[in-house]
């Protein structure tokens, strides 16, 4: 941790109407490496994702205070483009969404909204991508079918590639296995492994098992408010709270 | 005991009740279809279906009988109607289901839904007054002047009861029947489908543009094929504002005299003359079975897209 962090937060606190979903968090994710945010559902893990990419204000009725930082400018500040904050800070959804069109066209969606695809860089970027998310080698025959006639952990691997494409340095994963059977979501795990290196991976779980195959870092959340962050090694084998150690021995939550 | 036996026979009794006026009232519509296939049967024995089709000559006492200008006179209006509608209603839905705040949207689709229910003799009736005199005045304005070097826009018929008036008069109508149902097909597109477009940087314009419209495709085709049966079918507001010259138009200022109109002015009247009846009936059965189908179409594609959610 010696690094500056990547993404700051600084008392965050998140209303859905009248109720908070997040009181006053503060904490920080290094860069690089991947960092689990853990805690029961419905403890505002997933609020906490989508307030780094500004999805969360999206939806009716959300209020937002406090401020998060990505490498040091607050993305809540008055005048900050929204999409390019989303374009630095990629997403991988629990449940796979692939673009009503084509395997080609689903990679080169990000591209293309951004300018960035031309004629003749087109079919590289669909294999560059392909590859990075370890898909290329089922679909390459293929690229003109529709995405959904892949199977799920296809979709998601490919909902990976799409995301990878418009190069983020930061990737939110919100419970990315959560749909796939065993085999696919051991995939979506190495790949998060390998990403990790060269880019921040804040990955949300409540599979604690997955956290401890996958954390750096652990970010530990309680009914809205943060309880503990840490190293994995650290808050796995020494946690500071009692309410953490009750978590990981499986006493709450 | 005995109160036990009566409740459970005035139980049976409803169902039965029930069961045979639902049966009854769904096979109406065939009925219908039959009676119109029977009484006009001569019609379609005695001449070809082309020269039904694509003979102009309308004139009952000579016993010549040709729909087409009154086929004409249908697409011509309900085509302009269509060209009006489709893109304001567009817009209109992706309004009501991507941008608009819960408060515009509870005070807008209300409004929607009720005008969906106004008698169309109203909208003939505010044709009359408003729209005819409009077409009429555009017709003899220097705008109307130039547009009618162009083709599709000469001006033959000052008088303002034309195919234009119609088509405004029947697009208003069609507003509510293609907005409810659009609007609902593209408010049931996934939000995680949204947000998969959003969080790569797209603004929501091109989210809507290339996600939300393209899954919404079918469903919004299917509004509009309603809407366009709805057209084809309208009768009351038609037949004040068209004209009802039975002449093939060639402008969009020219009278026109939809099937509808035919059917409904001519029936009832010189009965006496033969086939004149049967004439007129296969004129309704086409127009049945044409709306029918469309119907048939849409419903299928829209029920085919909520069984894939």
């Amino acid at each position: 941790m010696d690094e500056r962090p990547h993404i700051e937060i600084q008392n965050l606190s998140v209303w859905y109407g009248e109720q908070r979903a997040l009181k006053d968090i503060s904490v920080a994710f290094p860069a690089r490496g991947i960092t689990a945010v853990i805690g029961p559902s419905g403890c505002g893990k997933t609020t906490l994702l989508k307030s780094i990419n500004r999805l969360l204000e999206t939806s009716d009725n959300v209020r937002i205070s406090g401020r998060i930082l990505l490498d040091g400018a607050d993305i809540y500040a008055p005048g900050v483009d929204v999409t390019e904050i989303r374009t630095r800070v990629g997403l991988l959804a629990s449940k796979p969404f692939p673009l009503p069109m084509s395997i080609y066209d689903n990679v080169l969606y990000g591209p293309r909204i951004h300018g960035l695809c031309r004629r003749d860089n087109a079919d590289a970027i669909v294999e560059r991508y392909l590859r990075a998310a370890d898909l290329w080698e089922e679909v390459r025959e293929r690229l003109q079918t529709p995405a959904h006639a892949l199977s799920t952990g296809q979709q998601q691997r490919l909902c990976l590639a799409r995301a990878l494409a418009v190069e983020p340095e930061v990737l939110l994963c919100d419970e990315p296995t959560a749909a796939l059977d065993p085999i696919s979501a051991q995939r979506i795990e190495d790949l998060l492994r390998g990403l990790k290196r060269h880019m921040t991976i804040v990955l949300v779980t409540h599979i604690l098992r997955q956290a401890r195959r996958l954390a750096d870092y652990v970010v530990f959340l309680w009914l809205g408010e943060l309880v503990e962050a840490g190293p994995a090694e650290q808050v796995f084998n020494n946690p500071l709270s009692e309410r953490t150690r009750a978590y990981l021995m499986g006493d709450i939550g | 005991m005995k109160r036990v036996a009566l409740r459970r026979a005035t139980d049976q009794t409803a169902k039965h009740i029930t069961a045979a006026v639902s049966a009854a009232t769904s096979l109406l519509v065939v009925f219908i279809a039959l009676v119109l296939l029977v009484r006009s049967w001569p019609i379609f024995v005695t001449r070809p279906l082309s020269e039904l089709l694509f003979s102009t000559t309308w004139k009952p006492l000579q016993s010549a009988f040709g729909y087409y200008p009154f086929i004409m006179g249908t697409l011509w209006v309900t085509c302009v109607a269509m060209v009006i509608a489709v893109p304001i209603c567009l817009l209109v839905s992706i309004y009501l289901a991507e941008y608009a705040s819960r408060r515009v949207y509870a005070m807008v689709k209300p409004l929607i839904d009720v005008s969906a229910g106004i008698p169309s003799v109203i909208f003939g009736i505010w044709g009359v007054i408003m729209v005819v005199p409009l077409v009429q005045k555009l017709a003899a304005s220097s705008i109307g002047r130039s547009l009618s070097r162009l083709p599709l826009f000469e001006v033959h018929n000052p008088t303002g009861y034309s195919v234009l008036a119609g088509g405004i008069v029947l697009a208003v109508m069609v507003f509510p029947v293609i907005i409810s149902v659009a609007e609902e097909v593209i408010r049931a597109v996934p939000t995680g489908l949204r947000e998969a477009s959003w969080a790569l940087g797209a603004t929501r314009w091109q989210t809507i543009k290339y996600v939300v419209l393209r899954h919404a495709a079918p469903g919004v085709l299917a509004a509009i094929v309603l809407g366009f049966s709805r057209a084809f079918g309208e009768t009351m507001a038609v037949i004040m504002v068209v004209g009802n010259v039975p002449r093939v138009p060639r402008s969009l200022f020219d009278a026109a005299y939809p099937l509808t109109a035919l059917i409904a002015n001519s029936y009832g009247e010189m009965m006496s003359i033969p086939l004149y009846d049967a004439a007129l009936l296969g004129a309704a059965l086409l127009l049945l079975v044409i709306v029918l189908l469309f119907n048939l179409g849409a419903r299928l594609v829209l029920m085919r897209m909520i069984r894939y959610r």
